[in-house]
């Protein structure tokens, strides 16, 4: 079926997320849509899935305009999505869970289906035994399982969401088949990726959204160096940086691992000098979160040792990092770092667990207000955090870290923050730096990471590479590793 | 602020009285004349010594669940099981008083040691749900409930036997203690200063927790985020637990006294549902401890007032409990209403 996007435009509060996109895919024909995080991937495949409604612009669907009020009423035109983490029911029948979502009888024939699963089963080569529970799945099975429910339910426009993700080798060329294999039968197929390797070698075309909008389109062969820089921009001029020169040592990592259902990163070794800053870069997911929390004891690692200061950590919770000099300020804001419903005075007596019984509340209050004037929080000490900005929200975050400190780890500290805050903050951490604070922070912009790291790490896949010097990368470079290129095989890291 | 302020108190009076707009169309569907049974409710609360009484000792224990469970809703716990923790407080209370009623050490001690034991009982309870919720991963809401209906069949078992009266056993309760065992009351009365007493410290004590100590900040901040108070240094299970403690401790108390004070001997069904009582309390009051004494003295009024509506008018005294929940739902209602209408705050 051919797919017709036209002029598609979606904001989202000030966020423009989507800025006039038209598309058109012949049936046939397998989409790449390439594009780093937050450049509106996302959200172009939930407006034709259904998901979210377009503020303007049209869909058709072999040639006619639809409107598309939701996910079933796309699958009744034919459009199905795979999320990224597969929407099934872990606790039923696989056959049930098939089932689900066809419109129709109150009394499913459940024979026929098996019948029907078996059969579209055999024809992908998949093998799932329809009685089994979902839950025995591993991520890949549990993606076949949702192709085949789409294709049964009449889907010929399939979109992908990042589908490589967390899934095996041999399940990725079976992917990859199967994806090939469908659109031989017409299909229309959307395969939504970061991985420049796996769209040069899958799509039939590919395009590139960057900052909501359609930065370009490409077709075989590929030029790498032009996908990296519709994905990213242009290239970005580094200034040189001064070295670490001898300054002593904060934290040691070595060998370090850390895992979880999907990821493994593996054997990092790492030693960060005081006053240093670690940038951490890779998509979203890619195993650096994983890996900044298990620095910070959050996430227990699976194997190495970490040193602060030359005492050994392993294995120890948070809370002794904490007491000697950690502090961890994670992105969501409002989720993890900061209580809604607690006063900017609350948290500051919180942060800085003064000893006693009762809170002193006036010194409290004093403390606050100069805390609120450093920071240049816009806020009284009676304000609730929920009621701050985000901007605000993050200074008010960065105020509550205790003096002195060792260890600092940042997730994207700047994340939706204008370019003020963002030089603001900065500022602000440089002169925890100046003071010989070591910093590892993760962001998703490519500009923070060249401009305010020492060394880069980057992740792929849950690789990672050796500490890289910020000053001898390109953003060109950056943007390949980042997106899964140059990295030599059966190597932890490539050659910088 | 002012604004605010007068705006909240018009939609709390607006859902007063939506509240006894129900209340009188349920009296009329059932027969009875609603302002005369409004009027034998406040007769039956305040209109003799002995109604005023008996409306004092039954605010007591609804003091003492209250002040329990606004501690444990500050961690953001719904502990459903305060009756089965009072229960416990009663049952450890009135093994205690068996275990030395018949030795030589003087009444009063035997007395503190019970209520002591009911405190332990109680507290031992509400942390079985606290550590479930914690290392079994069950909801609190569930094990309390489960744990509620543990308690009443102990009680039951031990009603009907091991501590059944000499002859058969009966509903009404075990053969009662010595007059020497009973928590001393007000001459003349039933009433006895230490309860009143122990129960009001029991919300002061809550008051300043809340508001004023380390601890009660760090409660609420395992309750409004833990993630957030897990980042900011707060122990944030330990803090759960703690809390279930210390409302289990003031649940067990409230069973305590109800048998060293008020009934003298082991009843099934002593929680007499001023558990469920408190958490209505605490949710009209917004979780404010300042308000929970007036608001749990009225809710105690009505249930001593509308226990003469049975022979009156033939209604069950249960009445109390229908206006009580209509006046929990609606405010709660009000305040949804209020924020849709106004947005947040």
């Amino acid at each position: 079926m051919n797919v017709e996007l036209r002029d598609i435009h979606k904001t989202f509060g000030r966020v423009h997320a989507n800025v006039g996109i038209n598309l058109s895919i012949p049936a046939g024909t397998i989409q790449g849509i390439l594009g780093e995080n937050g450049a509106g991937k996302s959200t172009l495949m939930k407006v034709l899935s259904g998901f979210i409604r377009a503020d303007r612009g049209e869909i058709l669907l072999a040639g006619r305009p639809v409107v598309i009020h939701s996910p079933a009423d796309a699958i009744q035109h034919g459009v199905g999505m795979l999320h990224q983490d597969p929407l099934d029911f872990p606790p039923m029948h696989i056959i049930d869970n098939f089932i689900l979502g066809r419109r129709g009888s109150v009394l499913p024939n459940r024979k026929a289906a098996v019948l029907d699963f078996n059969k579209l089963a055999e024809e992908f080569g998949f093998k799932i035994d329809p009685e089994a529970y979902v839950d025995s799945l591993t991520v890949g099975e549990r993606q076949q399982l949702e192709i085949l429910r789409l294709l049964w339910l009449g889907a010929r426009v399939l979109i992908f969401d990042e589908p490589t993700t967390g899934i095996s080798a041999a399940q990725k060329a079976k992917l990859f088949a199967a994806l090939k294999l469908m659109a031989g039968q017409g299909k229309t197929i959307l395969f939504v990726s970061h991985k420049l390797e796996d769209v040069e070698g899958l799509c039939h075309r590919v395009a590139i959204l960057r900052q909501g909008h359609l930065a370009g389109q490409a077709q075989p062969p590929y030029d790498t160096r032009s996908l990296v820089e519709m994905m990213f921009g242009k290239a970005i001029g580094v200034e040189a940086r001064n070295p670490c020169g001898g300054a002593e040592t904060v934290l040691r990592l070595q060998d370090l691992g850390v895992e979880d259902y999907r990821l493994k990163v593996r054997d990092v070794s790492l030693e960060v000098c005081s006053g240093e800053v670690i940038g951490l870069a890779g998509m979203e997911g890619s195993g650096q979160g994983l890996f900044l929390r298990s620095v910070g004891g959050m996430v227990r690692s699976t194997g190495g040792r970490i040193q602060l200061r030359g005492r050994d950590l392993t294995g120890r919770s948070y809370h002794t990092f904490k007491r000697h000099g950690t502090a961890f300020l994670p992105a969501a804001r409002l989720e993890e770092g900061l209580a809604a419903g607690l006063t900017l005075t609350e948290h500051v007596v919180l942060a800085e667990q003064p000893r006693g019984f009762f809170v002193n509340w006036e010194n409290s209050r004093q403390l606050t207000q100069k805390r609120i004037e450093a920071f240049n929080i816009r806020g009284t000490p009676a304000s609730t955090v929920e009621a701050l900005s985000g901007g605000n929200q993050q200074r008010a975050l960065l105020s509550l870290m205790r003096e002195p400190l060792n260890l600092l780890l940042l997730e994207h500290p700047t994340r939706g923050l204008d370019i003020e805050s963002t030089i603001y903050i900065w500022s602000k951490l440089k002169e925890r730096c100046a003071q010989g604070t070591s910093i590892l922070f993760i962001s998703s912009d490519l500009e923070e990471i060249l401009q305010y790291s020492d060394r880069v790490l980057v992740f792929f896949a849950g690789k990672v590479t050796p500490p890289l010097e910020a000053s001898g990368l390109s953003s060109q470079t950056l943007g390949e590793l980042i997106g899964g290129k140059g990295w030599p095989e059966s190597t932890t890291g490539p050659k910088p | 602020m002012k604004k605010n302020f007068w705006i909240n108190l018009a939609f709390q009076l607006g859902a007063l009285a939506v509240a006894l707009l129900i209340t009188t169309l349920i009296l009329l569907a059932a027969g009875a004349p609603p302002f005369k049974a409004y009027a034998s409710i406040l007769d039956g609360a305040f209109g003799s010594p002995g109604n005023l009484e008996r409306l004092l000792i039954s605010w007591s224990p609804l003091l003492l669940t209250t002040a329990g469970v606004l501690i444990t809703f500050s961690a953001g716990l719904w502990n459903i099981g305060v009756e089965g923790q009072m229960t416990l407080g009663a049952i450890f209370a009135t093994w205690m008083l068996r275990l030395l009623q018949d030795t030589s050490l003087p009444p009063a001690l035997i007395i503190f040691l019970g209520i002591l034991a009911g405190v332990l009982g109680g507290a031992l309870w509400a942390g079985l749900a606290g550590a479930l919720k914690t290392f079994g991963g069950v909801n609190e809401i569930f094990g309390g409930l489960g744990l509620n209906f543990v308690s009443m069949a102990l009680t039951i078992y031990l009603v009907f036997g091991p501590w059944k009266r000499p002859g058969t056993g009966s509903m009404s309760g075990t053969q009662p203690f010595d007059r020497a065992l009973w928590l001393p009351s007000f001459p003349e009365m039933n009433l006895s200063p230490w309860a009143l007493g122990l129960s009001i410290l029991a919300v002061v004590i809550v008051y300043f927790l809340l508001r004023g100590t380390h601890f009660g900040l760090r409660l609420k901040a395992v309750g409004k985020n833990m993630k957030a108070a897990y980042l900011m240094g707060v122990p944030t299970w330990q803090y759960s637990m703690f809390a279930f403690l210390l409302c289990g401790a003031f649940a067990g108390l409230s069973g305590a006294i109800q048998v060293t004070g008020v009934y003298h001997r082991l009843l099934p069904n002593i929680s007499n549902g001023y558990g469920f009582l408190g958490l209505l309390v605490a949710m009209l009051i917004n979780y404010q401890a300042i308000w929970a004494a007036p608001v749990a003295f009225i809710f105690a009024a009505l249930n001593t007032g509308s226990v003469q509506l049975q022979m009156l008018y033939k209604l069950d005294s249960s009445f109390s409990g229908v206006l009580q929940s209509f006046l929990v739902l609606l405010v709660l209602l009000g305040e949804g209403v209020r924020q849709r209408l106004l947005g947040k705050r």
